[in-house]
């Protein structure tokens, strides 16, 4: 590759060509401010927060600005820090500035470049304000354009992530604003509720629609039984928004806090995900026994589910009939922890903390009440549960580790790594394996299905079946895979989809990340690290040898699939029309 | 029914024809406004969906250019110029006049569907400033109180 050399505030450094300024800086260490910059996904250079001079007679946007040989740069001189700041300046005066109420205070990219630019008067320029209505009637995300700075990191996030282009810019000028067609609500578009957007927002014009102030009257109500669960991938970002580095592992504080929150029993969803696994891999025997559909694809995302019912609806069939792991758990704990308990189903609430948004609008869903009562009463997201601990006092940090409650508590290895893209499947192949072959796996780990690659697909073999499988994690490549497939090009037996890049892990319900640390650390690698980590740490590491998981089969729900089984926890899909408010043609 | 049938027939027609050339958008919007007045929501879905891109994007080109109408326009069309010379002339003032008795403010068309207000860039005309078009007829030297008799002229 040629290389370009560029001298940056005296500094001489070389870069590949095709690099930017941006590049160029970051890699003579010399930080230059970024506002709409989100990595490959948001390289347009409009927020001018990140101008430079290079000679030239205007001032460049660092981001959009292609290195060449022998250019001189210089980031900080009197002209570049009064542009930045005018800009800064000018985007603030039509923000709406209630940072105190404000979800991202503390954790705000404009808030904090303020400080850095030394905005001593945020109402420098005063003039005409935009005002928005707050769109809060979808389940799984808000949004508040009098917050929004139109950087368009979420347009992009939606139509380059996820393909699914539900939010992009209306009107021009100073009426701009990033909208739905037609004033819609997000709830009335053809929005997945993957929250990804909420993770692409430098500000607080995305957030979750909070479900905590619901969660606290049930922990509040001496008449309600509260029980707990949490996904995988929680356990491995929730230290994060207490100052730990990321990829720690807090199982044990978390389990400690959730007590301490006052819920009346901690289970776990990894026991449900490694109860999917036995749910699911005799559902993909039969299908290949039987000459059923295939490829069956997983069910466990409902951000994935909600596109598969909207996008490719000629994929339902396809899907597996399994619930989400959190429905399984909703769905026993109102049937079989209530048996053993005794306890009525109507005095339980079951809340789930999840790293995902999209959880929000599959708990809403009319069929997932096995019971005659919805399988789960609430969902919080991780970062909810960080604002719940905060709020309640607890200090995170000086908990001690403490276990789930035994009855739903126990877990694998397998269970462990379905938070992490390509997990569903790794789990899946080692309990396929044992249950086709009846031999016991030598080597549990299948590094060919793991890792951030948009599309991994492998060849397993499976004593005499040589099972293909693929992996996509990411709506947009999601729909790459299945196009793959609708074409002919490509034949698999199994696929696991997770609607978000990296898998739960990144989900749009994790601890922001933003955009200046995504380019020095990776949260879909790091986090996922810790689950694997956890894996190889486990006495049991298939989902079949989980001895709760064995318990209740020979319990309650007798064997995988059985009638019992079905009723709590399988389920069916429906196709969604894209534009849910279909219009009757004009005359 | 037949006539409207018939109108997505033609926008079939059209997408068909541009779907697979280089930026179609544009050209089926044009298109789709000659054919229906303008572009209800619809219109627009039908579009998004031949040229397969999202309603999304065919939204935000029809507000971000001032010749895509979302809804029916009225039967007269009044453009009220806003260039540098009407503007310094006194336009606002004819502009507020005409908003006040009409009932709708820029951008709307009356109840009745007669009259569509508008403010425009430089018509250049600017020697007649303030100006208004009402339709195809330039109507110069205005003052607020000339508009109760140029509205009466496009009454019946």
């Amino acid at each position: 590759m040629n290389m370009i050399s560029l001298t940056i505030d005296g500094i001489k450094v070389e870069v590949p060509e095709g690099s930017t300024v941006l590049d160029a800086a970051r890699k003579a260490n010399i930080r230059i401010p970024t506002l709409c910059f989100l990595e490959e996904i948001n390289e347009i250079g409009a927020c001018r927060m990140c101008v430079v001079e290079t000679g030239a007679r205007t001032l460049q946007a660092a981001c959009v600005l292609p290195a060449t040989q022998g250019m001189d740069v210089k980031t900080n001189t009197r002209r570049v820090r009064h542009a930045r700041k005018t800009v800064l300046e000018l985007i603030l005066s039509n923000h709406d500035k209630r940072c105190l109420s404000c979800v991202r205070s503390q954790n705000c990219e404009l808030q904090r470049l303020a400080l850095e630019l030394e905005v001593t008067d945020e109402t420098a320029f005063s003039g005409e304000r935009t005002e928005y209505e707050v769109d809060n009637l979808s389940p799984s995300i808000v949004r508040d354009n009098n917050k929004c700075i139109n950087c368009r990191r979420c347009v992009s996030t939606c139509y380059k992530v996820q393909a699914v282009g539900v939010i992009g810019p209306v009107g021009r000028g100073f009426r701009t604003s990033i909208e739905s067609a037609w004033d819609m609500s997000l709830n009335d578009t053809a929005c997945i509720g993957c929250g990804q957007c909420i993770a692409a927002c430098p500000v607080g014009a995305l957030k979750e629609k909070e479900e905590s102030p619901l969660v606290w009257k049930m922990i509040h109500d001496p008449n309600k039984h509260v029980v707990v669960q949490t996904a995988p991938a929680v356990r491995a970002a929730l230290g994060e928004e207490f100052g730990l580095p990321m990829g720690t592992n807090v199982t044990g504080k978390m389990v400690a806090a959730l007590r301490r929150l006052g819920f009346d029993q901690v289970f776990d969803t990894d026991f449900t995900a490694d109860l999917t696994i036995l749910e699911e891999a005799t559902e993909l025997i039969g299908r290949i026994q039987n000459k059923g559909v295939l490829p069956m694809i997983t069910s466990c995302s409902p951000g994935w589910i909600n596109y598969c019912e909207t996008f490719y609806p000629e994929f339902i069939p396809n899907l597996s009939s399994c619930k989400s792991p959190h429905e399984m758990m909703g769905a026993l704990i109102k049937s079989y922890y209530a048996e053993k308990s005794g306890l009525n189903a109507k005095d339980l609430a079951v809340v789930s903390v999840m790293p995902c948004t999209a959880k929000k609008i599959e708990a809403d869903r009319e069929e997932l009440a096995a019971t005659g009562f919805p399988d789960v009463d609430a969902v919080i997201t991780t970062r909810e549960l960080a604002r719940m601990i905060k709020s309640n006092g607890i200090d995170f940090l000086s908990l001690p580790d403490e276990e789930f409650d035994s009855l739903l508590g126990d877990s694998t290895g397998a269970g462990a790594i379905f938070g992490a893209t390509g997990g569903v499947m790794e789990a899946a192949l080692r309990t396929a394996y044992e249950t086709i072959t009846g031999k016991t796996l030598e080597n549990l780990e299948f590094h060919m299905v793991r890792g951030v690659e948009d599309v991994k697909e492998a060849v397993i073999p499976l004593g005499d079946l040589n099972l293909r499988v693929a992996v996509a994690h990411g709506t947009a490549n999601a729909k790459t895979l299945l196009e793959s497939i609708k074409s002919g090009e490509k034949q698999y037996d199994f696929i696991e989809i997770m609607g978000c890049r990296g898998g739960c892990v990144d989900g749009g319900g994790q601890p922001l990340v933003d955009a200046e640390t995504r380019v020095r650390m990776d949260p879909r690698k790091m986090r996922a690290r810790a689950l694997y980590q956890a894996d190889e740490g486990m006495t049991y590491r298939k989902s079949h040898e989980n001895p709760g998981v064995k318990r209740i089969y020979e319990d309650y729900l007798g064997e995988p699939n059985s009638h019992k089984a079905h009723q709590l926890l399988h389920t069916h899909y429906t196709a969604r029309n894209k534009y849910k408010t279909p219009q009757k043609p004009q005359a | 029914m037949e006539v409207t049938q018939d109108k997505y027939a033609q926008l079939q027609q059209v997408i068909d024809e541009y779907k697979d050339q280089q930026g179609p958008l544009m050209p089926v919007m044009q298109a789709a406004q000659e054919i229906f007045g303008c572009l209800p929501q619809d219109v627009q879905e039908k579009i998004a969906d031949g040229l397969n891109i999202t309603l999304s994007d065919v939204y935000g080109v029809a507000t971000f250019y001032s010749q895509f109408a979302l809804a029916p326009k009225g039967t007269h069309v009044i453009n009220v110029c806003m260039g540098t010379a009407c503007y310094v002339k006194g336009a606002q003032a004819v502009l507020d006049k005409l908003s006040e008795s009409l009932g709708v403010k820029p951008g709307g068309t009356t109840a009745d569907g007669k009259f569509t207000l508008q403010a425009t860039r430089c018509i250049g005309a600017c020697g007649l400033a303030p100006v208004i078009m009402v339709d195809e007829d330039v109507h110069g030297r205005l003052s607020p109180e000339d508009v109760p008799a140029i509205l009466a002229k496009y009454e019946d």
